[in-house]
């Protein structure tokens, strides 16, 4: 039997602290692409008890994405939005979760993304995460914006990091490691780069301020 | 002169954009951080490099 919306915050309480909880609980976190990055920053937020994930994408389920994204094989030909909200449903049955069948343009990202307090990138092309960091810093430079960069190949998973390259502008990978190089991706390193900067969420919601 | 990413350069006086076309950064996968915030895009023509000036040009790769 599901337990009850209460007994689920009891227990994100005695697990979390009352007060970090309770700012878990009321953040609006959104997740750009929902790919290797977007599936599992979203599945780690969504079991940390956040109050509401904006998961957008405009893909559905390949069977090439299931290597190293949150989706499982009767899921190939949904949308990916579609499959993620339905798995994640499984794994935290009280999280609101609102889904955008849509590609990010620089002409709706202000109105998809001004109800976030923290906006990840998880988007697989260079020049569609230049794009969004550029769109909003010019739009709503008062976001948070956590970037993945560098996570392709065999390299060490200790080259993993989170930098903060302004307060409001971290960027989680190796910053090199580019799949263009054809390294392809690994599951273990992609969610490696993922837990960099669902972890970066939830120390910004913390108020930790040193990256 | 004008730190770039570290590096001493003598580029003052010069617009972002047209420091940046003289370098071999691509203009389509990049953010420019100066003074602890983003530069949009949109003022690379208008921002003018001060001696003294440190900025830091990030290249993202691909990969998601």
């Amino acid at each position: 039997m599901l337990p009850s919306r209460d007994e689920w915050q009891r227990v994100l309480i005695e697990r979390h602290g009352e007060q970090l909880q309770e700012k878990l609980s009321k953040a609006a976190v959104a997740v750009c692409g929902l790919g290797g990055l977007g599936s599992n920053i979203a599945v780690s937020l969504a079991r940390v008890g956040i109050g509401r994930l904006i998961l957008i994408d405009f893909d559905k389920v390949d069977i090439t994405n299931l290597h190293r994204q949150q989706y499982k094989a009767v899921q190939i030909g949904m949308d990916k939005t579609v499959a993620l909200a339905a798995n994640l449903s499984e794994i935290a049955p009280y999280l609101t979760v609102e889904v955008h069948n849509v590609k990010i343009k620089k002409d709706n990202m202000y109105d998809l993304l001004n109800n976030a307090d923290i906006i990840c990138e998880a988007f697989d092309r260079a020049e569609e995460k230049s794009m969004l960091a550029d769109g909003i810093f010019e739009m709503m430079p008062d976001k948070y914006l956590i970037s993945g960069s560098g996570m392709a190949g065999l390299g060490s998973a200790n080259l993993i990091k989170t930098r903060k390259v302004t307060p409001h502008f971290m960027i989680c990978g190796d910053e090199s490691s580019d799949i263009s190089d054809g390294m392809g991706l690994m599951s273990s390193r992609v969610m490696l780069c993922a837990a960099h900067q669902a972890h970066a969420v939830i120390r910004i919601i913390a108020g930790k301020t040193d990256f | 002169m004008v730190k770039v990413n570290g590096e001493l350069l003598p580029v003052d006086g010069k617009t972002l954009a047209e420091y940046l076309e003289t370098s071999s950064f691509d203009i389509r996968r990049i953010v420019i951080e100066r003074n602890e915030e983003i530069v949009p895009k949109s003022a690379y023509n208008d921002v003018v490099l001060q001696n003294g000036d440190s900025i830091e040009i990030v290249s993202f790769v691909g990969g998601g």
